[in-house]
């Protein structure tokens, strides 16, 4: 059976489109609800064996990236989504999801500016370097992908970066630190962190707009195409089970 | 009324750099810039109150914290305070986010927002320095007010009385010159002889007219709305010619495409090629209002033409942009007054485009960047959106009697007044002060919910309403006026939903408040609809009925606003008569062998504006969001040469479509017809390189030019028109949409005109029956071969060999008449997987072609060519050339389809360098120093 899966968006996500697509092409049943659809469609999310919370500008991102969208999943939704993980629901932020996940508190540290300064959208190469986060866990080769955010340079204090290391928690690191590699400054090259159960992932990077061969067949690599399917199926497992 | 509340937080590290290193590239290399936002809130702003609502809504922590201003020190003569505010009625979706979010704290405030800067190091700073510093890097005075110590806010509700006034205007009786002063007084833009047919309908009709009335005449009949130049009749000294915009449709109606599917009609350009997906096109202007708030103005710029496409109605999947800017090095010394410096102009106007395309969801993923003096007081801003068709599409019956009017999107409030007529008129110093009202500020986010709306609507078999369309210049007035054309409608402004009070009611009118679209609907539905737009949290409201009386009645609750016959409005503009001098262009053989440093003269096209990468720009765009994206603007796995054609196909699905840009002003200064050509040639060479089927490919033609109403300059667009129509017929892509912009001039102090180049900018978008198919520029593999296709000849007018290299001469590059078949035989090779990679030549010739294809690669070439005359060889812009990259295995294949079009001229090597042997010698250059040139960096 094709486990259950909510795309969860606010006004203003814009790559719902594109996660159902990858969730549908990792073997997953996707459904798209919004916090407008709320209170009504709760249920469909309390059913959930999986999330992901799309990228885009939800609330126009007016009062800083991912703030209102965490004040109303909180309005809302109250704890469910922390309940969800508890009881083993895996969960994946992608840029707006990943900004709303710290925001509400649910991943350590913070999204800031890019270091230059303005929106950059670019192809990056992702390590995956984390056998606690349920999405990365047995990925060996690089994942390639689109950024596409002006906020997306993580940091936190440096307590907070000793324990993500110490307990495995960088699911993934850019190529380089350097830029364009790491296209936003973010410390260590982070790209994603994981929650302490690994079920939670927060990830600035787009892996649902490279699940095809043909999305980058027209970027010439010697090496390996890099697709970012495995990451969506490792989700799906892990809802299965 | 309650105390205001000013609360401050650093702007950050990233806004301060990014102000610090404008400021410098200005010519202020000892300045540098501090920003903090302020936070203005009244209501509830006791200290509880404020202890609740600023950790949660404003303070960003260690580095953003926020705090309560307790009034600054005044500025020093070396630390110098500017304080800017939003002016009231100004979008400012952060203050309407801030109140809306507090409301959900259980606290009610109003907001404003604005920015503190601190400026140091700018001891020697001359007052007028301060002031052109201020007026281009931190406030805007069209939307923004600021002042050296504590600003005022601009709060946006105003006062809470419903003005009804109507104004009459005594028109009847009046002599050329009473008019001509009505007409400039209320910026109506109108003709002499329009004022003139005016003043005697209400003769007739024993009445004035309303200041709404008169306003909605001026805009209905602005060449904005009605093409009254397209549509003029032209006299020449050789006889009266077809009116431009006939000439263009009687061209697509002489291709007799089968796969046109709506043609300059509506608000989009229609097509369904092989695979029966229906695609909607099409692209606008925004010049005006982006030369005096950059921003604002390609924000709405890109809005609106999603809104047109949107309103065909299509689901919009890709944008395009092409914009035309004054040098980025300009002195501000030498700057006209009244205008923003280029460097300012093209910062704001790209991030205006890329906030809107990337909040929608859009990807931006073709377009192009043009430099030259002309542009400067008048930059350009070509937007362009594609959209597939919604289902609903063949179900529109139009409006029909008794449908109510339904407005959607955001409220009105006054913002964009006159924007029709403005882009009508001709810039000068006080442009800015003047048209201030007539650009806006867009919301990305509630057009994105609009989109989502009408998709519910309309992307069905049967869609819930009858008619639509968009809310673009000239707001209601023309959105209402057009779709009740057929019908009449009765209006009652009372029920429009505003922003705040205190608007008369020609101001309800006429806003070009954004993200509105009217909708026509039955009766019984309208309930229904008004809650779909509410659930979402979108301002909807019924304004009135499609009556069947042929007449634009509008009240204001008791009060006629406007009671016109449609018949009047829309039929009774007396057509335009118009003198035409047609240029005669030398096209005589050139004979002068060219002499320049190869090297040198390669690698200063490298770096010249037009060639150089477009990276910092292309990069600030979301050009893979809806992952159909297949050729980016960007080639090769660095991401490190340009693409031809951008290719867009679902993965849900094999097929897809090519989107390609022919733009080159240079041509038209010399020889307008032959710009025309390349245009064309060289948008439909773009597809092709991608992919793209030729042969199924439809065009779009947006012309930007200057005072028609000089026999030159509308010789120039008469010549440009016939140039495009023969180029449409010999490569059968006909148009189907199109736009212009004219007036583009800018009137000195000294009464000097100076006009734009005039620019054409030719979309072509192709169908691509297999997107696995599809092919870049950037070489793939050393050991592959590179195969020349078309001719070459010595072709340096408006090129830019001449560009760099100071000469002025030469003929522009002539039609090729062999080149549509050609196409189609590339087409049919890139179709069957014999060809790695191609690569267009245009702007720099053939040398800089093999340079950008390394670039993207990684790889090197060694070239051997023929043609004795190096320059000729290397840097001449004939058109109808493609390079392409082939298999050893299929070099012989590909030989025998292309014949004598076809040849063998260089091989793939391992590194980086770039080697052309002529005749006259051997050429070479680094990789590391090509990548300079083009990318600024080298790795």
């Amino acid at each position: 059976m094709k486990p259950p899966a909510v795309v969860l968006t606010a006004p203003g996500s814009n790559r719902q489109g594109d996660a159902l697509f990858a969730l549908e092409q990792a073997g997953g049943a996707p459904v798209c609800l919004d916090l407008l659809d709320l209170p009504g469609r709760r249920a469909e999310l309390e059913q959930a064996a999986l999330i992901v919370i799309a990228g885009g500008f939800s609330y126009g991102d007016a009062l800083g990236s991912g703030r209102v969208f965490a004040l109303e999943i909180e309005r809302l939704l109250g704890d469910l989504l922390a309940e969800k993980v508890s009881r083993g629901t895996p969960v994946l932020g992608v840029c707006n999801g990943f900004q709303m996940l710290v925001r509400a508190g649910l991943l350590p540290g913070a999204l800031q500016h890019n270091e230059r300064g303005h929106f950059e959208c670019r192809w990056v190469a992702l390590q995956p370097s984390s056998a606690r986060c349920v999405w990365t866990r047995g990925l060996t080769e690089p994942i390639r992908c689109p950024v596409a955010h002006g906020e997306g340079r993580y940091t936190c204090a440096p307590a907070v970066l000793g324990e993500l290391r110490a307990a495995d928690r960088i699911a993934f690191r850019y190529e380089t630190d350097a830029y364009p590699a790491n296209p936003n400054g973010s410390v260590d090259a982070i790209a994603g962190v994981c929650d302490p159960t690994g079920l939670v992932l927060g990830m600035m990077p787009h892996p649902e707009n490279h699940v095809t061969p043909r999305q980058s067949r027209a970027i010439v690599w010697q090496d390996h195409p890099g697709s970012a399917l495995p990451l969506f199926r490792n989700g799906v497992a892990a809802a299965r089970s | 009324m309650s105390d205001i509340a000013k609360v401050i937080k650093p702007a950050g590290a990233h806004r301060d750099r990014a102000l610090t290193r404008q400021a410098q590239q200005l010519g202020f290399p000892g300045v540098s810039i501090t920003a903090w936002d302020i936070f203005f809130l009244r209501g509830d702003t006791d200290t509880p109150s404020l202890r609740r609502l600023v950790p949660r809504l404003i303070d960003d922590g260690p580095d953003g914290a926020a705090r309560l201003d307790g009034g600054e020190a005044a500025g020093h003569p070396d630390r110098r305070i500017i304080e800017v505010a939003r002016r009231a009625g100004v979008t400012d979706r952060v203050a309407a986010q801030l109140a809306e979010s507090a409301a959900r704290l259980g606290l009610r405030v109003e907001a404003a927002t604005g920015s503190r800067f601190l400026i140091t190091g700018g001891r020697a700073l001359p007052e007028e320095d301060l002031h052109f510093l201020v007026h281009n890097l931190l406030c805007n005075p069209v939307i923004e007010t600021w002042s050296t110590g504590a600003v005022q806010p601009g709060f946006a509700r105003g006062p809470d009385i419903e003005p009804a006034a109507v104004e009459i205007v005594p028109v009847r009786g009046r002599n050329a010159e009473e008019l001509a002063r009505v007409n400039a007084a209320r910026s109506l833009a109108l003709d002499p002889e329009e004022m003139a047919v005016v003043a005697a309908w209400f003769g007739e009709a024993g009445r004035d007219p309303t200041d709404a009335e008169l306003e909605t005449i001026a805009q209905t009949w602005s060449d904005h709305c009605s093409h009254k130049t397209f549509g003029a009749h032209i006299k020449t000294d050789n006889g009266e010619i077809t009116p431009l915009l006939r000439q263009l449709r009687e061209t697509t109606a002489a291709i007799a495409a089968p796969f046109v599917v709506s043609a300059f009609d509506g608000n989009a350009g229609i097509v369904a090629f092989a695979d029966g997906i229906r695609l909607a096109i099409k692209a606008e202007t925004h010049n005006h209002p982006s030369a005096i708030e950059p921003f604002g103005g390609a924000n709405t710029g890109v809005g609106g033409v999603i809104r047109d496409v949107l309103a065909a109605p299509a689901r919009p999947v890709a944008l395009t942009d092409v914009l035309c800017f004054g040098p980025r090095d300009l002195d501000h010394r030498a700057l006209p007054p009244g205008v923003l410096h280029p460097a300012v102009i093209e910062e704001g106007v790209v991030e205006g485009v890329a906030d809107y395309g990337n909040k929608m969801g859009i990807p931006t993923v073709a377009g192009a960047v043009l430099y030259d003096p002309g542009y400067t007081a008048n930059p350009l801003v070509f937007c362009g959106c594609i959209g597939e068709v919604m289902a609903g599409y063949d179900k529109l019956t139009g409006p029909q009697p008794g449908d109510r009017i339904v407005v959607v999107g955001g409220a009105t409030g006054r913002d964009g007044i006159r924007g029709a007529t403005f882009s009508s008129m001709t810039m000068d110093a006080t442009t800015g002060e003047v048209a201030g009202a007539s650009v806006q500020i867009g919301d990305p986010i509630v057009e994105r919910l609009v989109a989502d709306l009408l998709i519910d609507l309309l992307d069905r078999p049967d869609p819930l309403v009858h008619a639509l369309t968009d809310c673009g210049a000239g707001g209601l007035s023309s959105a209402v006026g057009e779709l009740g054309e057929a019908t009449g409608v009765s209006v009652d402004l009372t029920a429009v939903d505003r922003k705040y009070a205190g608007l008369q009611p020609w101001e309800v009118w006429l806003s070009e408040a954004q993200e509105r679209m009217v909708l026509a609907v039955a009766p019984d539905r309208a309930a229904d609809l008004l809650a779909r737009a509410r659930h979402l949290g979108l301002s909807a409201c019924d304004i009135g009925v499609f009556t069947g009386d042929r007449r634009l009645l509008v009240r204001h609750g008791g009060r006629t606003v406007v009671d016109l016959p449609m018949e009047f409005l829309h039929k009774g503009r007396p057509v335009r008569s118009l003198h035409a001098v047609i240029p005669s262009p030398d096209r005589a053989p050139d004979l002068r062998i060219r002499r320049a440093d190869v090297e040198e003269t390669l690698l200063a096209l490298l770096a010249h504006p037009d060639i150089a990468s477009k990276e910092a720009i292309i990069h600030r765009y979301d050009h893979e969001v809806l992952g159909a994206t297949v050729v980016r603007p960007m080639a090769g796995a660095r991401q490190a040469g340009p693409s031809d054609g951008t290719v867009i196909a679902p993965p849900q699905r094999a097929s897809g479509f090519v989107l390609g840009i022919g733009v080159n002003a240079g041509y038209g200064v010399h020889d307008p017809e032959r710009m025309a050509w390349a245009a064309v040639d060289e948008a439909m060479r773009n597809i092709t390189a991608a992919g793209g089927d030729p042969g199924q490919t439809a065009l779009l033609d947006n012309f930007s030019w200057g005072d028609p109403r000089r026999p030159e300059t509308l010789g120039d667009l008469a010549a440009t028109v016939r140039g495009c129509c023969e180029a449409a017929r010999l490569y059968g892509a006909p148009f189907v949409s199109g736009k212009d912009s004219l007036n583009n001039e800018y009137a000195a102090a000294d009464g000097q005109r100076r006009s734009i180049p005039p620019t054409l900018v030719i979309t072509a978008m192709a169908h691509l029956p297999d997107a696995d198919r599809a092919i870049g520029t950037a070489l793939r593999q050393a050991g592959n071969t590179l195969i020349l296709t078309g001719r070459t000849a010595r072709e340096f007018g408006g090129s830019h060999f001449n560009l760099v290299t100071g000469d002025v001469d030469g003929t522009v590059p002539e039609p090729d008449a062999s080149a549509p078949g050609r196409y189609r035989r590339i087409h049919r090779l890139i179709s069957e997987g014999l060809v790695e990679s191609a690569h267009d030549v245009s702007e720099g010739g053939l040398a800089v072609a093999l340079a950008e294809m390394a670039l993207g690669g990684n790889l090197g070439i060694d070239a051997r060519l023929e043609e004795a005359d190096a320059c000729t060889a290397l840097f001449s812009e004939s058109l109808g050339r493609i390079v392409l990259e082939v298999r050893e295995e299929n070099v012989r294949e590909v030989l025998e389809t292309l014949g004598n079009e076809a040849t063998v001229i260089a091989g793939i090597v391992a590194g980086h360098d770039l080697q052309i042997t002529t005749p006259a010698g051997t050429h070479s250059w680094s990789g590391r120093e090509l990548e300079r040139a083009w990318r600024g960096t080298a790795r």
